[in-house]
């Protein structure tokens, strides 16, 4: 037989062969393929946030981005570590942060709360993977508490395309579209410009970037879903956790539990957020305890708390708890038989 | 009557698993017989278990069949002069897995002249049977290399009442046992049914992955013709990888869950390679020892794949050359893609257990470049043991004894699912094997 090689003159040559340890295949799924994807899933959402509240939800968004690459950058530089901006993983901080604030937020504060997520919740905790809380709703939680009244100054919805200019005072749209201060429900049912079910549903209302298009929102989970980048266990569990606890709590009113889910930042929280793989555990039990787990503390803030921040505070909560979920919830080995029921079973 | 009539489902479900590109590139070629090599280096290990002493010495002549080395453990198989000729030496070489063992190294005197007039074993009751399989050298040939008699040797007092036929062949590229099944289906049917006989199985299941339908309708066919339905099944099973493991095959073919550190014969069964059964009906008609065996010669390197049949002993280089190669290898593997052993070069000899021969070019295969874990889980999900390796890995690293053991990492088979699995490109097999290790040292430490 012809041929041009012939291994046993290549090993004449005393070439040797690349050594690995098994498995010599791999599949396709990477890291930043992860990421891509769900930059992917959270496009509609972006897009719908352009329409809503204008071109300045770009320009916020574009700022959290570079200011996150950047100090992922810079951080990870000056720290001597290898560069990882190109696992994707910041800018995904950077869009989920910019989905979590007002469109009118100052540009600068976008970038502070990026530096933070990104270098005090990421890197000083040893970069992606080692983070205990999700970089975008610490960064979040950190301009909350710094920033509160630009933090909760919410655009009217469209106001962009009459008058530019305009935005509304905090507290009333904010109550109509956070919905996350029960005590005022009513009043704020009364007043007037109450987004309907279908304005809730298309987004034609106030609130942060990227929680108002609830289709949009959930467009992005089924691809992600559809993917498989992320299990249907923690948003289903927690969404219907805060769906049940507020059907009882608004007496079966239809259009309260209706105003709790598409309200305020639950579907972005839960589909995006609290999905995140670092910060949630890594089981289907231990994933259902945490989706419960962020339903009923973002039930019970929302009912009972003074603070609004009923989504962000109960997945930082959960996320904190994640590894004591992980160590109750672990795995037993295929086949493995408790000792009791095995001396039982010999007795 | 269909063909597949009389199929059986499985009823138990593997979860995990991954699903790799089959590649059976070589599924429909038929195996061709290799021409006599000039020389064959027949290692003193090619089983699990203890390695054989020779039992001839430089300057021996030798024959074909005969017997050059055997060991008196009971974990052991004999090994047999593979073709006949002159020893030129007996010393140390390096074997697939990396490991140096005394062998038997023979000149060909190209004459293949057989040892004796071999002669059919005496196994008509259970102890001759065992003998037979012991001195006819055979070993697991689906990869694993466990000795065949030992395996068939369980307990009198356990009631170990089904034979699963191995024939699932779930790693990509190999398809040496589908060659047996459609190429040797009487042996694996005549093999089945002489067990059962001698060891008192009343049910044999050969489970086939569903990937193989002609492998399944030719047993099927032949069941029938031999009328065996009642004793001898076939099965199909989900096509996924790792099937053909043994608690993943108990688990689909008799829903029944092998517990860690346990055997198949502690859940009333026997799991034995397609190949294997063949093999023994074979032997127990002729006499005839383990001498060779079909290996499948694959990958993209490789001018033209087939399935081959080799004298045990040949090196690795002379097999690949056989089927040419069109580009220059990077890397080598010895068995599947998934638990092969990548070799540091072409010239250690094939063993018994090794069913495949893979050559790949530099980018012939694919290399995930290392990001950092972002405990996606992908590894949990993948594994079909339910073991946690990103959990496994943290636990090696704080070299926490308590924490791996409860974690389960001694069930570990290293079917490198989670590997394949991984996103981040993990080298999760060899975390696995780290915290295997680390576990026995701790344990050798407080006895």
């Amino acid at each position: 037989m012809k041929n041009k090689f012939s291994s046993l003159k290549i090993m004449e040559k005393n070439k040797l062969f690349t050594v690995s340890a098994s498995p010599h295949i791999s599949s396709r799924e990477t890291v930043p393929g992860i990421m891509r994807d769900v930059l992917i899933s959270l496009s509609p959402a972006l897009a719908a946030a352009v329409l809503i509240f204008g071109f300045r939800s770009l320009l916020v968004t574009a700022v959290c981005v570079i200011s996150c690459i950047l100090s992922e950058y810079l951080s990870r530089k000056a720290m001597k570590r290898k560069n990882t901006v190109s696992d994707l993983s910041a800018t995904v901080t950077g869009l989920l942060l910019a989905f979590n604030l007002p469109v009118d937020m100052p540009l600068w504060m976008a970038a502070v709360g990026s530096v933070f997520a990104i270098v005090v919740v990421k890197q000083f905790f040893g970069g992606l993977g080692n983070n205990f809380v999700n970089p975008a709703i610490g960064g979040r939680i950190m301009l909350l508490v710094c920033f509160p009244v630009a933090m909760s100054t919410w655009a009217l919805p469209m106001a962009w395309r009459t008058k530019p200019d305009v935005t509304t005072g905090a507290t009333l749209l904010y109550k109509l579209s956070g919905m996350d201060m029960s005590g005022d429900i009513a009043e704020g049912m009364g007043a007037a410009g109450l987004p309907s079910m279908f304005d809730m549903l298309i987004g034609r209302r106030g609130g942060s970037l990227g929680e108002a298009c609830t289709i949009a929102l959930i467009l992005g989970g089924v691809y992600l879903i559809a993917r498989k980048i992320i299990k249907p266990v923690i948003p289903l569990s927690f969404i219907g956790t805060v769906a049940v606890i507020m059907l009882f709590a608004g007496k079966f009113d239809l259009d309260f539990l209706g105003y709790q889910i598409m309200g305020g930042g639950l579907i972005l929280g839960a589909v995006f957020m609290a999905t995140d793989y670092v910060t949630c555990p890594s089981t289907n039990k231990g994933k259902l305890v945490f989706g419960i787990g962020c339903g009923v503390i973002t039930a019970v803030i929302r009912l009972y708390g003074s603070l609004p921040e009923g989504v962000s505070y109960s997945i930082i909560i959960m996320n904190i708890l994640t590894p004591l979920i992980d160590r109750v919830t672990a795995l037993k080995p295929f086949g493995f038989v408790k000792e009791k029921a095995e001396k039982e079973a010999k007795a | 009557m269909s063909k597949l009539d009389g199929l059986l489902k499985a009823v138990g479900k593997v979860k995990g698993g991954v699903h790799a590109d089959y590649n059976k590139n070589t599924a429909e070629t038929a195996t061709i017989r290799v021409p006599l090599p000039r020389k064959v280096v027949v290692p003193m290990l090619q089983h699990i278990g203890a390695p054989c002493v020779p039992t001839v010495k430089k300057g021996d002549t030798v024959k074909t069949g005969q017997l050059i080395g055997d060991s008196e453990s009971y974990v052991s198989a004999p090994v047999h002069a593979s073709v006949s000729g002159t020893v030129s030496s007996v010393g140390n070489v390096r074997i697939t897995n990396g490991a140096t063992v005394p062998a038997v190294i023979i000149e060909s005197d190209g004459s293949n002249e057989l040892y004796e007039r071999f002669e059919p074993p005496k196994a008509a009751d259970r102890d001759g049977l065992i003998a037979a399989v012991r001195a006819s050298g055979l070993v697991g040939l689906g990869g694993a290399g466990f000795p065949a008699h030992v395996k068939l040797n369980f307990p009198k007092d356990k009631k170990v009442d089904t034979l699963v036929i191995n024939a699932a062949e779930c790693e990509p590229y190999i398809t040496s046992d589908y060659r047996e099944c459609i190429e040797h289906t009487g042996d694996i049917i005549d093999g089945a049914s002489k067990l059962s006989e001698v060891l008192g199985f009343s049910k044999v299941i050969i489970a086939c992955e569903d990937n193989k339908p002609r492998a399944m309708e030719v047993l099927t066919q032949k069941i029938r013709d031999e009328k065996k339905g009642s004793l001898i099944r076939v099965m199909t099973l989900a096509s996924k990888y790792p099937m053909g493991a043994e608690k993943m095959i108990v688990q689909s073919a008799l829903n029944k869950k092998i517990p860690p550190g346990k055997l198949p014969l502690d859940v009333g069964c026997i799991v034995m390679n397609v190949t294997s059964v063949a093999f023994t009906s074979r032997y127990l008609k002729t006499g005839k020892p383990l001498i060779s065996r079909t290996v499948t010669v694959d990958g993209n390197a490789v001018a033209e794949p087939k399935n081959l049949r080799v004298p045990m002993g040949m090196t690795v280089s002379e097999i690949i050359d056989f089927c040419g190669l069109k580009q220059e290898p990077a890397k080598i593997i010895a068995g599947g893609p998934m638990m092969g052993t990548a070799l540091v070069d072409g010239s250690v000899p094939i063993l018994k257990k090794d069913n495949a021969i893979l050559a790949f070019t530099e980018g012939g295969l694919p290399h995930k470049k290392e990001w950092d874990c972002i405990r996606c889980g992908k590894c949990t999900d993948a594994c079909p043991l339910f073991l946690m390796p990103m959990h496994i890995d943290i636990r090696t690293r704080l070299k926490d004894a308590k924490g791996l053991e409860a974690l389960g990492v001694m069930s570990c088979m290293e079917c490198g699912s989670c590997a394949y699995a991984c996103p981040a490109g993990k080298p999760l097999v060899q975390y696995m094997r780290l915290g295997k290790e680390f576990l026995k040292e701790e344990e050798k430490l407080e006895k």
